[in-house]
């Protein structure tokens, strides 16, 4: 039988790509590169759960991966959608200049 | 009979009622009938109480009407004492305050006719019923108190109606000061009085007259200092509605208001509430002779200082008002020397031809005013006696009415004046030898500013065109000047003196019937006394007359006493500066304590605190409000510090830790 590699080791790059992400969203002006950070969070939580799936013989943690892919798609196509609407007006996707909220 | 004593001040009172609320409807003639009708009806009612009292004997009686304060054991009522003294001033009060509300009739409607506003008329009509109803609730009155809310009653009429024109003179707002200043300078009085009866009632128990005299009478030495005090601040009320030194300074001021009013109120009666109030509690001021030394004092020098402002005056009332502040110190001085009744005597005959002289000024005044509107002039100053001259066959009434009313106030017999003031200059000549020496300068001042007077008003030639066309006034103002003209002649043989150890029919009339209700020694007239008076008066109004016959040719020719006496006759004509000086003194310091209180501690402390504690919340609130910038990211930031925090907690601190290190197979 081949080594099978541990689930820790699928855990760890899943907490790994997560921090990126995070580093991504905190840290990137343009609104792609936040929403490309987005999805990786969301993509490594879709390994740990596979990771998990495997070890417990439990499909229904790889169920749950087509879960979260199809709420990233939706998401997504919204987020771009806005995006592409606020570029109309500002000419700008610098999340720094979306503030026109502020209280 | 004795027992419609309450309808003294309920008919007045009904007057003003049905003037106040159908006046409208009434209509100008019908008002000022209602008023004088009410006020001959007190007038037969208080003759009917002195016929009561003729009766018996003099004897006082309590007409108790209504209960009012009854507190533990403090209890005073709505209760009237009739006795000599109240039913003295009651005639005095109902049967000149008739005569003057006859002539106001006369008199307003010309003014009415003259400057405009017939709503006015019915309102002075008002006023001027309340003021009897508030007079005669002050001396008819069985306890301080009650004679306090009439005492009040008199300051608040006097108010109204001095302002009674309140947007004309100075600058507009001459008149409401003038009525503002009255009242202030009354209230200092007023005080006076408060903390009087504050010391009557927490020595004695009680407000009422009896009770009170009783105990002070019982407890002589006991009370023997606060009894200084107690008197004292009574002369202080006195001195505030008498116009005595220092409080004198809002009569003058007081001419502002119609000629009516400052016949009845500051001639005639409210100013008589001093005296009245020093006769009523003489059991008091017997007690205390230094305080009525001290009364006796103030009345002297007012007496004389007021003379002597009065010669340099150059309008016909003002005259009139400081002759009045100084026949008042003639009053108080009396009642201070302990002659009561010379002192209540006095105050009949001057309110007699004190009134007349003031309804027979405002003759004249209007007399010019006619003449004024004849040669279409509205510039001169109707009451400045430097525009008159010449009237002497112009207002045949007027003209007789005025003569006998000053030679009566100067003094010679045998008119009124000359018996009430010959009784107090004896009485000092008698006990009081220095106060004799300083009235007896004051009378012959008096003859002198009223020969001064005189001259310059009748004399002469019309030095202005207006007072070349005056006209003599209507029957209805004229009878008025008779009746008290009559008066002032026949007003003195009330109380004819003890000539001799012979008594005659007729003497002494007054004083036996006052007896009952004050205190009084029959002293034996004196010719010495009698004659030097009546010499130095004829004298000093012969000097005046002299002095003044051919002395203004013009109205603005100077004075012959500025002339003779220069800047003494200045300090004069400026009433020897008092305003100025209390303007000074008080006034301005008292201003800028207000505005340093209003400002500093008003606005500036209490409200600062109010409204920093409010910018203090704004200012939070801003703070707070800078957590929302809007930016996503730091939305995010948040959020995310949140989440991590959130975990920490939920999973333990260090065993997380442990855990993870356990997880990777160290």
């Amino acid at each position: 039988m081949l080594a099978t590699i541990p689930t820790s080791w699928f855990v760890a790059l899943s907490a790994v790509l997560f921090t990126m992400g995070v580093a991504g969203v905190l840290t990137r002006r343009n609104s792609i590169k936040v929403f490309m950070s987005v999805e990786l969070m969301l993509n490594s939580a879709n390994l740990a759960f596979v990771a998990f799936a495997r070890q417990y013989m439990d499909q229904s943690g790889q169920l749950f991966v087509f879960f979260i892919m199809v709420v990233a798609a939706a998401e997504v196509a919204v987020g771009l959608a806005l995006i592409v609407t606020i570029f109309r007006t500002k000419r700008s996707i610098d999340i720094d200049n979306m503030s026109d909220l502020k209280g | 009979m004795v027992g419609l004593a309450p309808l003294t001040v309920l008919l007045p009172l009904a007057g003003a009622l049905i003037n106040m609320f159908f006046g409208r409807a009434l209509g100008r003639e019908r008002s000022g009938t209602v008023a004088v009708v009410a006020a001959a009806l007190a007038f037969g009612v208080s003759v009917g109480l002195a016929g009561a009292l003729v009766g018996n004997g003099g004897q006082a009686v309590i007409v108790p009407l209504a209960e009012w304060i009854s507190i533990g054991s403090f209890s005073v009522d709505w209760a009237f004492q009739v006795d000599t003294l109240s039913v003295t001033m009651m005639l005095v009060v109902t049967g000149v305050g008739t005569l003057i509300h006859i002539y106001a009739t006369g008199y307003m409607r010309e003014d009415v006719a003259h400057h405009g506003d017939s709503g006015r008329y019915t309102r002075f009509f008002v006023y001027l019923n309340l003021f009897l109803a508030a007079m005669l609730t002050l001396v008819g009155a069985d306890n301080y108190l009650m004679m306090f809310v009439g005492w009040e009653g008199v300051g608040l009429c006097s108010f109204l109606l001095i302002g009674f024109w309140f947007e004309k003179g100075e600058a507009g707002t001459g008149n409401a000061k003038a009525a503002m200043k009255a009242f202030i300078v009354n209230r200092v009085g007023d005080f006076g009085l408060m903390v009087a009866m504050f010391m009557i009632f927490w020595s004695a128990g009680s407000l009422t007259y009896g009770p009170v005299f009783e105990w002070f009478e019982a407890n002589q030495a006991a009370a023997a200092t606060v009894v200084g005090a107690i008197t004292l601040c009574l002369l202080l009320g006195a001195a505030g509605k008498s116009a005595q030194v220092p409080l004198y300074v809002w009569l003058p001021d007081a001419m502002a208001g119609p000629t009516p009013v400052s016949a009845l109120i500051h001639a005639a009666t409210m100013v008589t509430a001093g005296i009245y109030l020093i006769a009523r509690s003489h059991v008091l001021f017997e007690m205390a002779p230094l305080s009525s030394d001290v009364v006796m004092w103030i009345g002297t020098i007012t007496a004389i200082g007021a003379a002597t402002i009065a010669l340099a005056q150059s309008d016909i009332k003002r005259v009139l008002a400081y002759s009045t502040i100084s026949q008042l110190g003639f009053m108080i001085a009396a009642v201070g020397m302990g002659a009561y009744v010379a002192g209540m005597f006095h105050l009949v005959t001057h309110a007699f031809f004190k009134a007349l002289l003031f309804l027979a000024s405002g003759s004249v005044i209007q007399a010019v005013e006619r003449g004024m509107h004849h040669v279409h002039d509205h510039h001169t100053d109707p009451q400045d006696m430097r525009n008159m001259g010449g009237l002497w066959g112009k207002l045949p009434v007027t003209q007789w009415t005025y003569l006998i009313g000053a030679l009566a106030l100067a003094g010679i017999p045998p008119l009124a004046g000359f018996w009430s003031k010959d009784e107090i200059l004896l009485d000092a000549y008698l006990h009081h030898p220095e106060v004799y020496t300083i009235l007896s300068i004051a009378a012959v001042l008096t003859a002198f500013y009223m020969g001064r007077q005189l001259v310059m008003v009748f004399g002469g030639q019309a030095r202005t065109k207006a007072a070349g066309h005056a006209s003599e006034s209507p029957l209805v103002m004229t009878l008025p000047l008779g009746i008290l003209a009559v008066l002032s002649v026949v007003g003195g043989f009330i109380n004819l003196p003890k000539f001799s150890d012979v008594p005659y029919v007729g003497e002494l009339l007054f004083k036996n019937w006052l007896l009952a209700s004050v205190p009084a020694e029959a002293v034996k007239f004196s010719w010495l006394v009698a004659s030097l008076s009546t010499a130095l008066a004829l004298l000093s109004l012969f000097t005046a007359v002299f002095l003044y016959a051919s002395a203004y040719d013009d109205a603005r020719d100077k004075d012959p006493l500025a002339q003779m006496f220069g800047r003494l006759f200045s300090w004069m004509r400026d009433k020897w500066y008092i305003d100025e000086l209390y303007q000074v003194l008080i006034i301005r310091p008292y201003l800028q304590l207000s505005k340093l209180i209003g400002r500093g501690l008003d606005t500036g402390g209490i409200d600062l605190s109010v409204t920093s504690l409010g910018g203090l919340v704004r200012e939070l609130a801003v703070g707070f409000s800078g957590f929302q910038r809007g930016l996503v990211r730091g939305y995010a930031i948040v959020m995310f510090t949140g989440a991590v925090l959130l975990l920490v907690w939920f999973y333990g601190g260090p065993g997380l830790f442990v855990q993870l290190a356990r997880a990777f197979g160290m």
